[in-house]
């Protein structure tokens, strides 16, 4: 099982009122056929590496790495052509809100057949076929209902599994997921995340799981990437984070709360100036 | 469970109630706005310095012709009994009489009206047809020359005085270059083989046949029509660009991206249609906004329409006449504003099908 | 201590005073207004109308009023003695537009100060009382928006008679509304803050509550839409002028040259255009000093 996507220190920087100022620094990973995880707080960078491996970053940004490569594909400068070819049919992502990533315009149905028709044209008939199984692969009870719907008719859960939907029917090879579940209630999430597993290991998708919850992408992951202040601080595998050894990671496996007790008062993270560097 | 959260527009009725109140609240509005359109007249009107009477008599009427035009006019009784009189002779459509040619004014405005109609319909579908396009051009490339240049161009529509541009635009078009004719609606040659039927000249020519003619009404129409045209495009756009660059900044747009959705489709399709929505607003607002700017366009290319009817009596003293058409103009403009507000509700989905 | 430059001091970020940090705070403004060259070319324009009319004396060539030979001087194009030519009452064009800046400059400024007071009085109360106060007040705003502007001003310099003040009047009565419906929408989002509900429980009574800390906090939009108002009322203005009821002849008003000049804009065309253009470029400093203003002090409110 080969590796699909290589990154090589990925570096994302943005101007400000005092020069460039770098959110991403010299972040290196390669990802096969698996689940990859990555932590962090707000302002590490992770989603801004998401977003640069599909070449989303905003315009102002500037995003420079020594390797930056999709199943052979270099993605630094790629043209507009190349990305066309590549987003949407063999790298998707899956977004935080439903209520704010799908078009409040637009029916599901006619959104989820976009993405469809952006294969091949296909005829309406089949498109509408695909979509159909594609709701009812993530659970949605009522296709019917939620294909002629409209994006604030339906509820947070379901609004995401549609997204889900949407970004799986072209079967694409790389998913990346930006904190899926995190404006979702508790009890949803676990559906989300169940249907998520159940679809990325039926299709043997490469999948980057992004979100703040460590204890979240360690139990849904293979492996886990922790960033801080736009560095990776530690990378291992899900099953041995006990073993972690940067004091970041250390502290945030603390500051996790035991349900059966643990330690009294409840420690919080002290950061390290010398983390920054 | 409150009726008139949109949220709770289910159950047996669906979303009548929710309806029911909201179209209630709008015309009580209209309602009280109109009914404060009405004082501000009647207030205006009393304000005026000329005695009505001898304004409606002469001067040389005797004193039994003045006491009895006095109390014709109503003007012995109180004052809130005066407003009442005003009020129900305005709703039936009565607003008296033109103290110059002695008509119903209702009479000679709705003789002058479908003129400025004509005008100012012309004058939005071309603002809109330029106005948009453009407006998406420059929130596309935004900050580069494109956008810098629109960005000119509209402002100059802000900035300069419309009347002076008509009265250049005929001196450059009409008079040096001869692209189109002069001012009026049609040439005196024509304008007795068209029978009016609604007024719109560039219809009712058609309807007959009449090619010759309906090319010279369009060949009037041109310049005034394009002036409006081009003041309310200076707005549209501008708009435009805002609404556009708060779409492309949303997630939605990002999503579309990620599926691989031609540029153009995310700007036209994604974006532009959910700009549409306070858009049509937009357009609403500028073609009553149009109401005002013909009043100086039709002075300055003497066309016979609403505006030209309001200074021509402004000119010879015509109280009656000045507020009975300042009135229909306000009630135009209430209900050009009422008509975006109910559009917006219209074309927002979200309202729309709860 | 080493001895600080005015300009550190204006922008330390530990001012000792509440005069220094409202200084420093101007400053910044002024420092993020001055990048913005169309802002300073508006801003270049404003203060040139406001030179002409104060040096008018000094500035214009020739006597507004008296017209020169009118056998030989009438209708003359522009030439270096006149720089804009001549009318067809033998004056000089250029001067009676240096004077006519008086004209345009004081029914700016007179509309702007009778306007705006009633405006944020209004805007205020209605949004600080709420309640039947505020429908009210609402209705009324509403009533007055309801007609276009020129046309109500028209109504009332119809009633009124024509003339300067009237005309000044009657703009003025119709600009204070969306500058009421603006102070209204401020005053709402300020009006539940906790420091608002601290000076009350000091004591304060609503009038200085309202005066002294609601109004400050809408200044700054609210001189924003005026500024960029100031370009329409201009326009009103000149509007007026051109129906003949502004300011009346010989008083050099903008909108009345062009309305005068208007028979003769074939043959004669400087004498309808250059008034247009004096009205289009203030018009225009205005729309670029406000436009500039409003992405330094209100960046988020585009309307």
């Amino acid at each position: 099982m080969s590796d699909i996507l290589h990154v090589k220190d990925l570096r994302i920087s943005f101007p400000s009122r005092s020069g460039p100022v770098e959110v991403v620094r010299g972040v290196s990973f390669d990802l096969g056929r698996e689940r990859l995880g990555i932590v962090g707080e707000s302002g590490s960078g992770k989603s801004q590496t998401g977003r640069a491996i599909l070449g989303l970053t905003p315009p102002s940004g500037r995003v420079t790495a020594e390797r930056l490569e999709f199943d052979g594909i270099d993605l630094r400068g790629a043209s507009p052509a190349t990305w066309r070819k590549l987003r949407g049919r063999r790298m998707s992502m899956v977004m935080q809100d439903p209520k704010f990533s799908l078009n409040p315009v637009m029916t599901i149905g006619r959104q989820i057949v976009e993405a469809f028709h952006r294969q091949d044209n296909a005829p309406k008939s089949e498109a509408k076929d695909r979509a159909m199984v594609m709701l009812e692969s993530v659970q949605i009870r009522d296709p019917e209902r939620v294909y002629n719907a409209y994006p604030h008719e339906l509820s947070g859960g379901m609004g995401q599994r549609a997204m889900i939907a949407m970004m799986l029917i072209t079967e694409p090879d790389l998913l990346i997921a930006d904190e899926p579940t995190s404006a979702l209630d508790v009890t949803v999430q676990l559906d989300v995340l169940r249907i998520l597993d159940d679809l990325v290991t039926q299709r043997g998708m490469g999948l980057i799981f992004i979100s703040h919850d460590l204890r979240l992408v360690s139990s849904f992951c293979d492996r886990v990437l922790v960033m801080y202040a736009g560095r990776m601080v530690e990378e291992l595998k899900a099953s041995e984070l006990h073993n972690a050894q940067h004091p970041y990671t250390r502290g945030l496996l603390n500051c996790l709360p035991q349900i059966d007790g643990g330690q009294r008062p409840l420690p919080t993270l002290r950061r390290d100036p010398a983390w920054l560097a | 469970m409150s009726t008139t959260n949109p949220e709770n527009a289910g159950g047996r009725w669906g979303a009548l109630p929710y309806l029911g109140m909201k179209t209630g609240k709008l015309v009580l509005t209209v309602g009280v706005t109109f009914l404060g359109l009405l004082f501000v007249t009647f207030l205006i009107g009393r304000v005026v310095p000329v005695d009505p009477v001898l304004a409606a008599v002469g001067d040389r009427a005797s004193q039994s012709t003045y006491d009895a035009a006095y109390i014709e006019l109503g003007l012995d009784k109180p004052l809130y009994h005066q407003f009442w009189i005003y009020l129900s002779n305005a709703l039936t459509g009565d607003l008296g009489n033109s103290l110059l040619t002695k008509k119903p004014i209702i009479e000679d405005i709705a003789r002058v009206f479908p003129a400025t109609l004509e005008l100012a319909t012309a004058g939005i579908i071309l603002g809109t047809l330029f106005g948009v396009p453009l407006g998406v051009l420059s929130a596309v490339k935004q900050g580069k020359l494109a956008d810098q240049i629109v960005r000119v161009v509209g402002l100059v529509g802000y900035s300069a005085p419309i009347f002076w541009l008509g009265l250049l635009g005929l001196l450059v078009f009409y008079a040096k270059l001869g692209w189109v004719a002069g001012p009026g609606r049609i040439d005196i040659a024509y304008e007795y083989s068209v029978t009016q039927v609604t007024g719109l000249l560039l219809i009712d020519t058609a309807m007959q046949g009449q090619w010759d003619a309906f090319a010279n009404v369009l060949a009037h129409l041109a310049l005034p029509a394009g002036l409006l045209g081009y003041f309310s495009m200076a707005y549209i756009s501008r708009m435009t660009r805002s609404f556009m660059l708060a779409e492309l900044a949303q997630e939605y747009i990002i999503t579309a991206r990620v599926k691989g959705v031609a540029e153009w489709r995310i700007i036209w399709v994604h974006a532009l249609r959910n700009a549409a929505v306070p858009l049509v607003t937009v357009i609403a607002l500028s073609y009553a906004g149009l109401l005002e700017g013909s009043v100086l366009t039709e002075t300055v290319f003497a066309w016979p329409g609403l505006g030209q009817y309001l200074t021509n009596s402004l000119q010879n003293a015509d109280m009656n006449a000045v507020l009975g058409g300042t009135l229909v103009i306000g009630v135009i403009f209430v209900g050009l504003n009422l008509l975006s507000d109910l559009l917006y509700t219209v074309l927002d989905p979200r309202v729309r099908r709860r | 201590m080493a001895e600080m430059s005015t300009r550190d001091w204006l922008l330390s970020d530990l001012p000792t005073s509440r005069r220094q940090a409202k200084l420093g705070q101007t400053y910044r403004t002024w420092l993020l207004l001055r990048q913005n060259r169309l802002a300073m070319l508006g801003l270049g324009i404003v203060a040139l109308l406001i030179v002409m009319a104060i040096f008018a004396d000094v500035i214009a060539p020739f006597d507004p009023y008296a017209g020169g030979d009118l056998r030989t001087e009438r209708l003359l194009p522009p030439s270096w003695t006149h720089l804009m030519g001549t009318d067809d009452l033998a004056r000089d064009i250029f001067s009676r537009i240096v004077y006519g800046s008086r004209v345009t400059l004081l029914v700016v400024a007179m509309v702007a100060i009778i306007a705006t007071p009633i405006g944020l009085a209004v805007g205020t109360t209605a949004g600080y009382f709420g309640g039947w106060v505020d429908t009210v007040l609402m209705r009324i705003t509403d009533i007055f928006l309801a007609f276009p502007r020129l046309i109500l001003a028209l109504a009332f310099v119809a009633a009124l008679g024509p003339g300067i003040e009237n005309a000044v009047i009657a703009i003025a009565i119709t600009s204070w509304p969306p500058y009421a419906r603006l102070a209204r929408a401020e005053t709402l989002t300020i009006r539940n803050t906790d420091y608002i509900a601290a000076i009350r429980l000091q004591g304060a009574r609503s009038p200085r509550i309202i005066w002294g800390h609601v109004v400050p906090l809408c200044m700054s939009s609210v001189i924003v839409r005026v500024t960029l108002d100031m370009a329409g009322i201009i326009l009103t203005a000149a509007g007026l002028g051109f129906l003949g009821l502004g300011a009346q002849p010989p008083q050099p008003e903008w909108g009345a040259m062009i309305a005068s000049g208007r028979r003769f804009i074939i043959d004669f065309w400087w004498v309808a255009t250059m008034p247009g253009i004096a009205i289009f470029v203030v018009s225009l400093g205005f729309n670029l000093l406000g436009d500039g203003l409003r992405d330094v002090l209100d960046p988020k409110g585009e309307k």
